[in-house]
């Protein structure tokens, strides 16, 4: 494999340029903004118009990623906000549209579609975005850690046991990359990892579809540190993180999800001590209250990401659980002043 | 970022230059370790897991994992291996190395770990494709690897022949891969040597100049080897084996050898081979000369005899009845068939507690009475306490079985329960650690707090656990008033139990005078020593022989306070004025100091633990574990002798792997400043000009009446006046936290002997830092006595011009003159050492000072002072005289307000 010698796309080319320059903004929550649609069983089926190509026996109600396909204008319309509100890059609606996730839809033969779509989805609110100000946007493709772990047994007493192996996912991860390839996603954005074994698939199975494509697509890698204790949910610190997927060369890596921008400082500066790439950081709307809502203001979270800004730990900022387009416009208000993380012998790696 | 080799497990791990040598655990390899494979081979992964955790544990950095024999599945045994250690923290902490000869194998072994680990290994054996095919799934799954100089034509055992090959992997891999060339390391074949064939005896020389080829011409490039292969001709004598393998890797690490796969445990201490093993393993090894293999075979032969008689003679016990053997195995502290032997006499046993009340309880008694008698010693006490520990570990389950059979109660009476601390703002437990274990062997039940316990948190678990006696420690002299704000605290809430005082600072006249009138519910007893603690303690928890002792002590005390009190008002004290005029008057005019090479700050990083540990002064060592004489005609006491050399066995052992494995990470700072004296202080200033004061050092001057035309000294004496140029230094080393973390490990293990040594020589190291330091700085960093030739041994005598008072200490007692010496070496930046509130450094193991280099200069003590000058010491400090008195109590020589 010529890993590291395949061309690298013109999208590539640009982000490095204006990573150079500014702080880049990626978009908020996806989950927040379709629940604020209300959308019944029959709105996520699609049925009474769009004619989705995939029936299933299973209620799909909470299948946000099947939205892609049903609800299309809704889907784009929420991208389209976020990229007004300041974003430059936006997170395609395909966190879970990989074969193992979607198994519990019985949706895994949409895997190519949904992912296809949602890159698609995304590029059309993009150029929209772009006729509007005048901007460059990017889409990025997101892949999330599926339901299952590579690194941990589900049976307490058979702690050799594992419910998912590195080749499974390596494969459905492939399916869900060459989807948002195919459907022109300018990035490679691997999040929310609590496992790092199953984000090496996804690094492995990015390697392959590139090779395939021809071209080297910008990856962002970005870990979850779950609790107080500073580690993953398997375990290992953020520079630990950090060594076991360098080999990923990622245009960023970081943090995302689980907490609140304050409580993840210390791991994201840890982070930024020891990464020789450029970083990103989109926390949650601080913490869920008794009802699993995040109710951290725009204002409150834009004044915590801006200390990242200002301590000069991060190239890309943007939100997790509990963002909104507000959110958005207001970390990006906040992040102008700063100048990005200056990257370690200053240049991006190639 | 630089071009280090960065793994991972669940945490970091990064071959930075201060780490000389990576040691590879190899116990989890199945064709090196027969027990891991017959572990293997029986599908015994609980026992498997045991062996990982346990090199983890002893403090491998990286593990080998490797699963080659012919008769079981290799690659499902990997996967099994690895997804089981993914799910055990403390194993899969470090990074592993996933080591084979077949590549499925490896592949399916990268497919389990979360980790960046190292492949071991790809070569060009099979050819560039291959070769290629390997290293770009490497790259792909995110893995360093270890290349052997292998090519189409076979291993490579010239120098010629090891160059070219890695030089052409090199070229490959980073060359055409961009395998980052840090992530590769070379492993150019070590072969045996002094076999009787003529072409193998430059193997040594080959492996040793390739190392240095590749480390000179591959950069970034690192290289390992496995050890063992070298002495393959001297299988079955150790003693040798050990000897060759050490002389090896001591010319191998020098020309850059920078991991490999090694038995730490069996290592010798290159200093401390024989010198004519040595040489004859150093003629082998360098092939020095033509007879170096016969000079070689002819003195193996010498060792391999002793060896194999004492092996012999030590077995016979093993015949003996299996409560003979208990006893054995206690006094002797022979852990080696505790749990089997433990497990027969269970079985014999109608319940698991009659094995504690029988044969064990009679074993301790055994020691127990040797130890009174002043024939058994500290350190073999502690190390029957360890055996005993872990017979009582193989018989809890049962017995825990048992309780819950029959419904709770496992019927065991303890002697009482003991709880013991070290007071707040101190950190140091040797001593309370050694009276816990002596306890225990006694059958007391043993609560340690550990160190900075607060004194409501001891009175919280006293009432909480109803102990039965409180046990305090302390080794810096504020922790004295601690204890006595601990025993007003026990009268005020109602304790009557017996408070046992103990530690390096501690008195009986402290305890009479100042701890005991402020506790009269109960009693507060000085404990001399661990050996007195199970006599005091035994005697206090009697119904019989308590009043009587109390009556004893108290009457003592009474006693000891009043003579105190005499004596003091005897000694006749000088007005400060009078003592200042009697102050040191050295003839400045006729004396040039020498400028040190720098002035400000320098951090001292290149510490190189063998060579620290040839400035141990190791008469403190002893008296640590109450042996008491001095090194090294200890050794040959007719008493203690025997206990001696066994724990001095033990130590260097231990040395040996502390400095093969790296264990600590010692760190110092120091540096120098423009200063003079100012009365009884010391100015030191920001530069050569003198006029901007960059801090004030404090000294005490000495006011008891001299004689004989003996000056009252201060520090400040030491030090040329305003007007003539003059230094002063300062210093902080540490030999770094590592210890605490290894002595838990040895705790969880039921070893506190082993918890007990690592901490008594990571003091030792602190000290030999100070005095290594210390030459350092008169022959290099300040000059003055750079012609200064002394060998190790001869500085515990303190031969050489200067001194390195510390605050805290006689010649300044005051710890708060810590603060100003961290500040202006900015002291816990540089080397990570704390104060705590009470100014104890934490790590413990570490050691602070002044350095003055007057030829005139010396050591003495302050003693007591007298009101005037504490008041007139508090206005030069800006300390409000309260304060001031607190942190002086110990010195006072009068009853503060």
């Amino acid at each position: 494999m010529t890993l590291y010698h395949l061309p690298k796309t013109a999208a590539y080319d640009a982000l490095e340029r204006i990573a150079q320059d500014r702080i880049l903004i990626l978009d908020g929550a996806m989950g927040t903004q379709i629940q604020q649609l209300g959308l019944s069983e029959e709105d996520y089926q699609g049925q009474g118009g769009c004619a989705c190509r995939h029936p299933s026996d299973h209620p799909q109600k909470g299948n946000n990623d099947l939205l892609t396909l049903t609800q299309p204008q809704a889907i784009e319309a929420i991208h389209l906000r976020y990229a007004l509100a300041g974003a430059d890059i936006v997170e395609t609606n395909t966190f879970s549209a990989t074969t193992i996730a979607q198994a519990d839809y019985g949706l895994e033969a949409a895997v190519f579609d949904l992912n296809a779509e949602g890159a698609r989805v995304a590029r059309r609110a993009m150029d929209q975005a772009t006729r509007i100000d005048g901007r460059p946007r990017f889409v990025a493709g997101a892949v999330g850690p599926t339901n299952r772990t590579a690194s941990i047994s589900p049976d307490v007493n058979d702690p050799g046991y594992r419910a998912v192996s590195f080749d499974d996912l390596r494969i459905a991860y492939g399916e869900q990359v060459k989807g948002l390839i195919a459907g022109g996603a300018d990035i490679i954005l691997i999040e929310t990892i609590f496992d790092t074994l199953n984000a090496k698939a996804a690094i492995f199975a990015c390697f392959e579809a590139f090779a395939a494509h021809g071209q080297r697509l910008p990856l962002m890698i970005s870990g979850t540190i779950t609790d107080a204790s500073g580690r993953t949910l398997t375990g290992q610190t953020p520079t630990a993180f950090w060594h076991s997927v360098s080999h990923a060369r990622p245009f960023t890596v970081g943090l995302n999800c689980a907490l609140g921008a304050n409580a993840m400082r210390p791991h994201l500066a840890e982070l930024s001590g020891v990464a020789e790439t450029a970083i990103c950081a989109y926390p949650n709307a601080g913490l869920p209250n008794a009802f699993g809502q995040y109710d951290e203001g725009p204002e409150d979270t834009a004044v915590q990401v801006a200390g990242f800004a200002r301590e000069g730990l991060v190239n890309v900022v943007g939100g997790c659980c509990g963002t909104t387009p507000d959110h958005i416009k207001a970390i990006a208000e906040a992040v102008k002043p700063f100048s990005p993380r200056s990257m370690h012998n200053g240049e991006l790696r190639a | 970022m630089s071009r280090y080799l960065r793994l991972s497990g669940l945490e970091p791990f990064v071959l930075t230059p201060d780490i000389p040598f990576v040691n590879v655990g190899e116990r989890t390899n199945v064709t090196g370790s027969a027990k891991f494979r017959k572990l293997i081979t029986n599908r015994d992964y609980a026992a498997a897991l045991a062996v990982a955790r346990d090199q983890v544990e002893n403090g491998a950095q990286i593990i080998d994992i490797n699963m080659d024999e012919g008769l079981i599945d290799s690659r499902a045994a990997m996967v099994e291996f690895l997804n089981l250690v993914a799910s055990e923290p403390d194993i899969a902490r470090v990074p592993v190395m996933i080591d084979s000869s077949k590549w499925e194998v490896i592949e399916a072994g990268l497919k389990c770990v979360q980790g960046k680990a190292v492949v071991n290994s790809i070569s060009l054996k099979e050819g560039e494709e291959a070769f290629r095919h390997h290293a770009g799934l490497c790259l792909a799954y995110g893995a360093a690897v270890v290349v052997m100089a292998f090519d189409e034509t076979g291993q490579a055992d010239t120098f010629q022949r090891k160059t070219e090959i890695c030089a052409r992997a090199y070229r490959i891999l980073v060359d055409e891969m961009s395998f980052p060339p840090e992530d590769i390391i070379f492993d150019p074949n070590i072969f045996a040597v002094a076999t009787g064939i003529e072409e193998h005896n430059n193997y040594g020389v080959d492996f040793i100049e390739a190392t240095r080829w590749i480390r000179q011409n591959l950069p970034y490039a690192h290289v390992s080897g496995g050890v063992s292969n070298l002495s393959f001709s001297f299988r079955g004598n150790e003693t040798v084996r050990e000897a060759m393998h050490a002389v090896f890797l001591y010319h191998a690490i020098q020309a850059g050898m920078d991991m490999g796969i090694v038995n730490a445990g069996q290592l010798a201490v290159y200093d401390q081979i024989e010198p004519d093993l040595r040489e004859a393993c150093e003629d082998v090894v360098l092939n020095r000369r033509d007879d170096a293999t016969e000079r070689m075979l002819e003195v193996a032969e010498r060792y391999r005899g002793g060896a194999r008689e004492e092996k012999a003679r030590d077995l016979a016990w093993r015949d003996w009845s299996v409560e003979k053997r208990l006893e054995h195995a206690l006094v002797n502290g022979i852990t080696e068939f505790i749990e089997a032997d433990t497990d027969e006499a269970r079985l014999a046993a109608e319940r698991p507690l009659h094995v504690i009340e029988g044969p064990l309880m009679a074993g301790m008694n055994v020691v127990g009475d040797l130890f009174g008698a002043g024939k058994m010693f500290l350190p073999q006490v502690v190390k029957s306490a360890r055996v005993m520990k872990q017979a009582v570990a193989v018989l809890l389950p049962w017995m825990e079985a048992e309780k819950a059979a029959n419904g709770g109660g496992d019927g065991r009476q303890s002697a009482g329960r003991v709880l013991m601390a070290t007071v707040k703002g101190d950190v140091h437990d040797i001593g309370k650690n050694i009276v816990g274990v002596v306890l225990a062997c006694n059958n007391y039940d043993i609560i340690d707090l550990g160190v900075m316990v607060p004194p409501q948190k001891i009175l919280e678990i006293a009432k909480q656990e109803q102990v039965d006696v409180i046990g305090l420690s302390g080794l810096i002299t504020p922790s004295l008033d601690e204890m006595v704000h601990l025993a007003a605290e026990m009268e005020r809430e109602g304790f009557d139990i017996p408070l046992l005082i103990g530690g390096a600072t501690t008195s009986k006249v402290h305890t009479a005078v100042k701890i005991s009138p402020r506790y009269h519910r109960g009693q507060a007893v000085y404990v001399t020593d661990a050996s007195r603690a199970v006599g005091v303690v035994s005697q206090l928890l009697s119904a019989t022989q308590k009043p009587a002792y109390l009556d004893m002590i108290r009457a003592e005390y009474a006693e000891v306070a009043e003579r105190h009190e005499r004596s003091e008002a005897a000694k006749q004290r000088l007005p400060l004025a009078t003592a200042r005029a009697n102050a040191m008057k050295i003839d400045w005019s006729a004396y040039q100091a020498t400028q040190p090479r720098f002035t400000g700050t320098r951090i001292i990083e290149d510490w190189d633990l063998a060579e620290i540990a040839r400035y141990i002064d190791w008469t403190p060592f002893f008296q640590t574990w109450e042996l008491k004489g001095v090194y090294p005609r200890i050794l040959e006491d007719e008493k203690q002798g025997e206990a001696a050399r066994q724990l001095f066995a033990d130590a260097q052992e231990m040395l040996a792997r502390i400095i093969a494995e790296n264990w600590f990470r010692p760190r110092a700072v120091v540096g120098f400043w423009p200063a003079n004296a100012v009365g009884d202080d010391i100015r030191v200033f920001t530069d050569e000009s003198r006029t901007q004061p960059l801090a004030t050092l404090h000294t005490l001057r000495q006011q008891t009446a001299k004689r004989d035309g003996r000056p009252n000294l201060a520090l400040s004496d030491f030090v040329a006046p305003i007007g003539q140029p003059d230094w002063v230094g300062g210093f902080v080393v540490t030999a770094g936290p590592e210890e605490n973390e290894i002595a838990a490990r040895y705790e969880r293990a039921n070893d506190d002997y082993g918890a007990i040594l690592v901490k008594a020589l990571a003091d030792r190291y602190a000290e030999a830092m100070a005095e290594m330091l210390h030459e350092r700085v008169r022959k290099e960093h300040w000059g003055y006595g750079a012609d200064e030739a002394f060998a190790p041994a001869d500085l515990i005598a303190e031969p050489y011009r200067g001194i390195r008072p510390a605050p805290g200490y006689p010649a300044q007692p005051d710890h708060t003159e810590k603060l100003t010496l961290f500040r202006l070496l900015d002291a816990e930046a540089a080397t990570g050492v704390t104060l705590t509130e009470s100014m104890a450094m934490w790590p413990g193991s570490s050691v602070s000072g002044l350095y003055i280099g007057h030829p005139d200069s010396y050591y003495f003590g302050v003693a007591k002072i007298e009101r005037d000058q504490a008041a007139d010491y508090a206005a030069r400090k800006g300390m409000d005289l309260a304060e001031a008195e607190r942190w002086l109590a110990p010195i006072l020589n009068y009853q503060p307000s």
